[in-house]
């Protein structure tokens, strides 16, 4: 469904991506594994169309999105969580939920359908994002992705810093929105929270895309772990 | 004249000059809050508006009000499409960097003022203001037979300087709506606060920045339409409203648009009053001092945010 082709990324002159290439299907779940500064982030904001491709190309479902202007991407459905969830701070929730409602001009029912997912946002709905817990803000910035009704989801680092019962909360929406189709990518560093819901995973290291196994292999060959990431 | 009605009749001087200055520096403002970007050429956009509001007000002849009226649609209208002409083919090229942004704004004003210099010529033109009458204002003091209405000679005003200070309240006013109300305004602010994640979201900020440029010209330009038929139009007359807003935006807080509408206020009601009972140079040097004080004092302004 999302297949990215031997893509080559740069930060102005520091190259970051030498030839990274991944496929995520419909209805799984893909964890992309590496040590810090493996290109992890990169990968993903390269699939928005924030930086510029020097070289390969991001396709969905055949059609090449990476030849588009990056704020027509996200309108292909394509909901995106950054890492730090990127918020816009002085924004209330309800202006956060209406700005990814805007994107793919998704009407009431689909900002209904959110706030049903995120009980505790609709009690905060005048609420500045800046002043909610970090839980809380790791909710609206899902939520916000799925104001796209995504066909894929992007999740860098959705559980950096929570609490686990909010880990345990966004893992339910995550497996959730598997188990409604959507292809879900997302970048983790605990290894016990990769093994629990992923399908697949793809090793990352200096820009490359070492090695892609499913979970269950993974699982039986924990050694792996041990020699891509020194875990 | 008594130092009361003095003072009430520089008080009213100082209005305008603050109605103005809200308008030309809450341009200045919204293009910093918004793009980032320290807008040196923001008084040759003043200067536009009011060049342009002279050459349309001249072409209408009879009633002043229709010419000054054409001149207040058209005049922002055309600053607007100019700047945001500029952003596309210079603030984009050099991809919005401070550094470069503040020199190629120095280009654009010349440029401007040049062309203006070459189109129009060096004289100051006149506006007729669309109404004019003079309106006495009464005194209320307390004497020996008790409380009296007294009609001190000189204490007067028109009804277009009313009118200016009306007019950019409402102005104003129709910009805190556009901000908080619409969705244009959410966009705008989205961009402001994370122009990457905005990206991200399908709001396409080049576009968003073309707009917020234009916008910023087109107050400073309504600012100059509303001020022509006091002071004439001249292409050398951009300096002191760039200065002034810089101060104010200054003093109100960089991005802060209700900081901004304060500074405005001060700023122009101690001109107006230090320029009737002192010197307009006075003025100036003491409004340069307040800013001084405020950058070594509080240097993210009165209601901006520490960065």
């Amino acid at each position: 469904m999302l297949e990215v082709d031997d893509i080559h990324v740069a930060y102005g002159q520091v190259k970051v991506l030498f030839g990274t290439s991944l496929k995520a299907q419909s209805g799984e779940i893909l964890c992309l594994l590496g040590r810090n500064g493996a290109g992890k982030t990169t990968i993903m904001k390269s699939i928005m169309g924030l930086l510029p491709l020097s070289a390969g190309t991001v396709k969905l479902d055949g059609k090449v999105i990476s030849e588009m202007p990056a704020h027509e991407i996200p309108k292909e459905r394509i909901g995106y969580v950054p890492q730090g969830r990127r918020l816009f701070p002085e924004l209330t929730v309800s202006e956060n939920i209406e700005i990814g409602l805007m994107t793919c001009q998704e009407q009431n029912d689909t900002r209904e359908w959110v706030l049903d997912i995120f009980p505790r946002l609709r009690e905060r709905l005048d609420q500045q994002a800046s002043t909610l817990s970090g839980g809380e803000q790791q909710m609206l910035a899902t939520a916000r992705a799925l104001c796209l009704r995504p066909r894929v989801l992007l999740l860098d680092e959705p559980t950096e810093g929570l609490q686990p019962s909010m880990i345990e909360q966004i893992r339910q929406v995550v497996v959730r929105m598997k188990s409604e189709g959507v292809a879900v990518i997302m970048v983790e560093q605990r290894v016990d929270a990769v093994l629990s819901i992923a399908d697949k995973v793809t090793f990352i290291e200096h820009g490359n895309d070492l090695e892609s196994v499913t979970a269950d292999y993974l699982r039986e060959h924990p050694e792996l772990l041990k020699k891509h990431l020194g875990v | 004249m008594d130092f009361g009605p003095h003072l009430l009749l520089a008080s009213l001087e100082g209005a305008v000059t603050a109605a103005i200055l809200a308008l030309t520096a809450m341009g200045l403002s919204i293009v910093f809050g918004v793009m980032r970007v320290v807008n040196v050429a923001h008084g040759e956009f003043f200067m536009i508006g009011a060049v342009i509001a002279w050459a349309v007000a001249s072409s209408f002849t009879g009633n002043p009000a229709i010419g000054f009226i054409a001149a207040l649609i058209v005049a922002p209208l055309i600053a607007g499409i100019i700047a945001a002409v500029a952003d596309k083919l210079i603030l984009q090229r050099v991809n919005y960097d401070p550094d470069r942004t503040i020199v190629a704004t120095i280009g654009l004003l010349y440029i401007i003022q040049q062309t203006a210099l070459m189109t129009f010529g060096p004289d100051a033109r006149p506006v007729t203001p669309p109404f004019n009458t003079r309106l006495s204002l009464p005194w209320f003091e307390i004497g020996e037979s008790g409380f009296v209405m007294t009609w001190p000679w000189g204490l007067s005003t028109t009804s277009y300087k009313l009118f200016v200070i009306v007019a950019a309240i409402a102005v104003l006013t129709g910009l805190w709506v556009l901000m908080t109300r619409t969705k244009a305004g959410l966009i705008m602010r989205a961009t402001q606060q994370d122009s990457e994640t905005a990206q991200a979201f399908g709001v396409p900020v080049k576009r968003v920045y073309s707009y917020v440029f234009g916008l910023g010209a087109g107050l400073a330009a309504v600012g100059a339409v509303l001020v022509v038929p006091i002071q004439q139009a001249h292409y050398l007359m951009g300096h002191d409203p760039l200065l002034l807003s810089f101060i104010v935006v200054i003093i109100g807080g960089l991005g802060s648009l209700p900081g901004t509408v304060i500074a405005a206020i001060l700023i122009g009601m101690s001109d107006g009053i230090i320029s009737v009972f002192f010197s307009p140079t006075l003025a100036k040097i003491i409004a340069t001092l307040v800013v001084a004080l405020v950058l070594v004092f509080r240097p993210h302004g009165l209601l901006g945010k520490k960065v």
